[in-house]
């Protein structure tokens, strides 16, 4: 038997012809679901599989006044959107975890920490950064409206097999590098569209030795490299994972599952349609200055400068992307003033990025010129355990405010608004323009530098 | 769905990479329930001076009489041409129904974001690839002549203007999906015998799939 890559098992495990993949778990939101439903209905067409499905408003829900359910959301158009998801999903028998339900949260940290995602499964959902399932030795892929409604009609979608690119991360890291790093640096070294067509699987040390947190973190952004799908092969890490979940546990089988779930991981000798290989030995922490999540650099390294590019049409585009981030070229993003901080997203809002967070922060202020300062947890459940691990009152005494699970500020389709202009540190995962709010400039990082940069006020990565 | 599979119009020319689905649609009105109207809103940041969001009465809004979206011809123009990783970004639909509410119903680039470009093919808007040069040229053409007819046989794979003729290959199920302006969802369900027999043989091989959640 030939050997394979993990895509390619994943693959061949699901698809019925060479167009249409079978959809084991579907995630939906109140955001890209509506007009789905609404095509069902027009049709009188039937969920192909209830089951297959759960549903959590995340995207435009208040990260405030939570115990007041959709009370509580004052745009009364993003009410009338989370109330029609509880409308469909009653309509149509889908579990539901609504806005005052403890385990709500953004649906791709749900997802995982319930045992809904499973190793061997596909998982699409109407949000492009379902790809952080992947982590699971999963083929989870971000899909629109019209294949939100293909799959919740036919369990399929209708696709073409994916390329397969290695991306494999040698050296060694020094303890300030953080899963974020890596993304952002493989994203700034491939660029945005450097994996359009391809899915992604991430190896080596560096990989295999990340929690399931950060293995989230890194597969979360493999479409910001233009990949719909990015994944981890299954080892120990996943399984003991899997295990501190009673869903998992209580699954039928399991013994024959695990067996199956073992083998998740692609064959020696697989051959990938292209291989990448990122050095770590001397990485330093990543933060981005442009409009681009490929614009990542070191704090101390100079900005581009748009007059030193052989190129006319990318020349202008840098002059506005600085004009844009108001930086000049051959500038330096340490020290550089921000006027907010938010700490949260699919990306990093999991337990351990909160308590980097307060590790960092712990019996110190943040800097007083900050307009909002902000740590969003995942979800329910995140909140909760940090909750008794003590880390909201840390958070709160250093100035942070702490709110209840969303999407809030990464997209700001909320309340969470930030003020025109203004420069915010963020650990989401899109710095595009107008994406935090108008003309607001957006910088990535971890949440490692997210917290000592709260503290200075300004980009830094160290006390001052 | 519109079916297209023969086309003529004009161009607008949006001389970047890189655009990203939340500059094509911003996330104030991803709110919004239906799948029309969305045409109003295409490049909101760019196109009004001042914020708006779907309860904001048109005619209060400044216009950026800079952004091409506003300036005459291309107002009116149907073939949107752009550079490298066009649509990146954001799954929202939401950027493509902008896009055809706006009138536009090809869009010519040098690459496009994967699931934007599913997208389109699901709402009848032709993504067509070109390589630079040729991508380049159609833009200088644009600026050049605002007014001149572009027209594109996505039959044929061949897209002509200014007596220069161009090919361009497209998927043939994409070519089909847009031709026929086919339901995908009636086409799939009609293979739904192999679908449930597949499920059958899943629920013996992993059963814990198929577990009620």
């Amino acid at each position: 038997m030939s050997s394979k890559t993990l895509y390619d098992k994943l693959w061949n495990s699901h698809c019925i012809d060479e167009t249409h993949l079978y959809i084991d778990r579907h995630l939906l939101h109140e955001v890209t679901s509506p007009q789905a439903f609404s095509g069902l209905q027009m049709h009188s067409r039937p969920v192909w599989n209830k089951d297959s499905c759960l549903a959590v408003p995340d995207h435009a829900v208040p990260t405030r006044n939570r115990n007041l359910g959709t009370a509580g959301i004052v745009d009364p158009v993003a009410k009338k959107q989370v109330e029609r998801l509880s409308e469909n999903c009653l309509k149509h028998d889908i579990k539901l975890i609504d806005l005052t339900d403890n385990q709500q949260g953004i649906v791709h940290v749900v997802g995982p920490e319930l045992g809904f995602t499973l190793p061997g499964t596909t998982i699409v959902c109407g949000d492009s950064h379902t790809s952080t399932h992947g982590a699971f030795a999963t083929l989870a892929m971000g899909i629109g409206s019209s294949n939100v409604e293909h799959v919740l009609a036919t369990q399929t979608l209708k696709t073409t097999k994916l390329k397969t690119m290695a991306v494999r991360f040698t050296g060694t890291p020094t303890e300030a590098i953080t899963p974020k790093d890596l993304i952002l640096k493989l994203i700034s070294t491939i660029g945005t569209a450097g994996a359009t067509g391809y899915a992604l699987e991430y190896m080596g040390h560096a990989i295999t030795n990340l929690s399931m947190e950060g293995r989230m973190t890194i597969c979360n952004m493999s479409i910001e490299a233009g990949a719909t799908a990015g994944i981890i092969g299954y080892d120990a890490t996943t399984e003991s994972y899997l295990m501190g979940i009673p869903r998992v546990r209580e699954l039928p089988e399991l013994n024959r599952a695990l067996e199956y779930w073992r083998t998740l991981r692609s064959d020696e000798n697989a051959q990938f349609d292209k291989e990448i290989e990122i050095n770590l030995d001397s990485l330093e922490s990543q933060v981005t200055w442009g409009t681009s999540p490929e614009t990542s650099v070191t704090l101390d390294t100079p900005i581009p400068k748009a007059q030193c590019s052989n190129n006319t049409d990318s020349s202008s585009e840098l002059e506005r992307s600085l004009e844009y981030m108001g930086l000049y070229g051959g500038q330096t993003l340490r020290d550089l003033k921000i006027d907010s901080v938010f700490v949260g997203s699919c990306t990093n809002a999991r337990i351990e990025d909160l308590r980097i967070v307060a590790e960092i922060v712990q019996g110190r202020t943040i800097s007083p010129n900050l307009l909002y300062a902000l740590v969003v947890p995942g979800s329910g459940s995140v909140r909760r355990q940090a909750e008794k691990e003590g880390l909201d009152l840390i958070l709160q005494q250093a100035g942070f405010e702490w709110r209840s699970p969303g999407c809030s500020m990464c997209l700001g389709m909320n309340d969470d608004n930030l003020p025109e202009g203004s420069r915010c540190a963020s650990t989401s995962n899109r710095n595009f323009e107008g994406r935090q709010g108008k003309k607001v400039r957006t910088h990535l990082l971890s949440p490692r530098l997210a917290a000592y940069s709260a503290l200075a006020g300004k980009l830094t990565d160290k006390y001052e | 769905m519109n079916k297209i599979s023969q086309f003529q119009g004009t161009l607008i020319p949006l001389d970047r990479s890189n655009i990203d689905t939340d500059a094509i649609l911003p996330k104030q009105y991803l709110k919004m329930l239906d799948k029309t109207g969305y045409g109003d809103f295409l490049f909101d940041d760019e196109r009004y001076l001042d914020p708006g969001d779907s309860e904001t009465p048109l005619q209060t809004r400044r216009k950026n009489q800079n952004f091409i979206l506003n300036i005459p011809p291309y107002n009116r123009g149907t073939i949107l041409v752009s550079k490298k990783n066009f649509g990146c970004g954001s799954s929202r639909e939401h950027a493509v129904w902008a896009i055809r509410d706006f009138g536009i119903r090809v869009i010519i680039a040098e690459s496009f974001g994967e699931i934007f470009f599913n997208n389109c093919i699901k709402n009848g808007v032709a993504p067509i690839i070109l390589g630079k040069e040729q991508v380049a040229s159609l833009i200088n053409f644009a600026n050049k002549k605002p007014d001149a007819q572009v027209s594109i046989n996505l039959t044929e794979g061949i897209l002509s203007f200014d007596g220069t003729h161009i090919t361009f290959s497209l998927h043939p199920s994409h070519r089909k999906s847009l031709s026929e302006g086919l339901d995908e969802i009636e086409e799939t369900l009609a293979i739904g015998d192999k679908i449930r027999a597949y499920e059958c043989s899943r629920l013996q091989s992993e059963p814990w799939v198929f577990v009620d959640f």
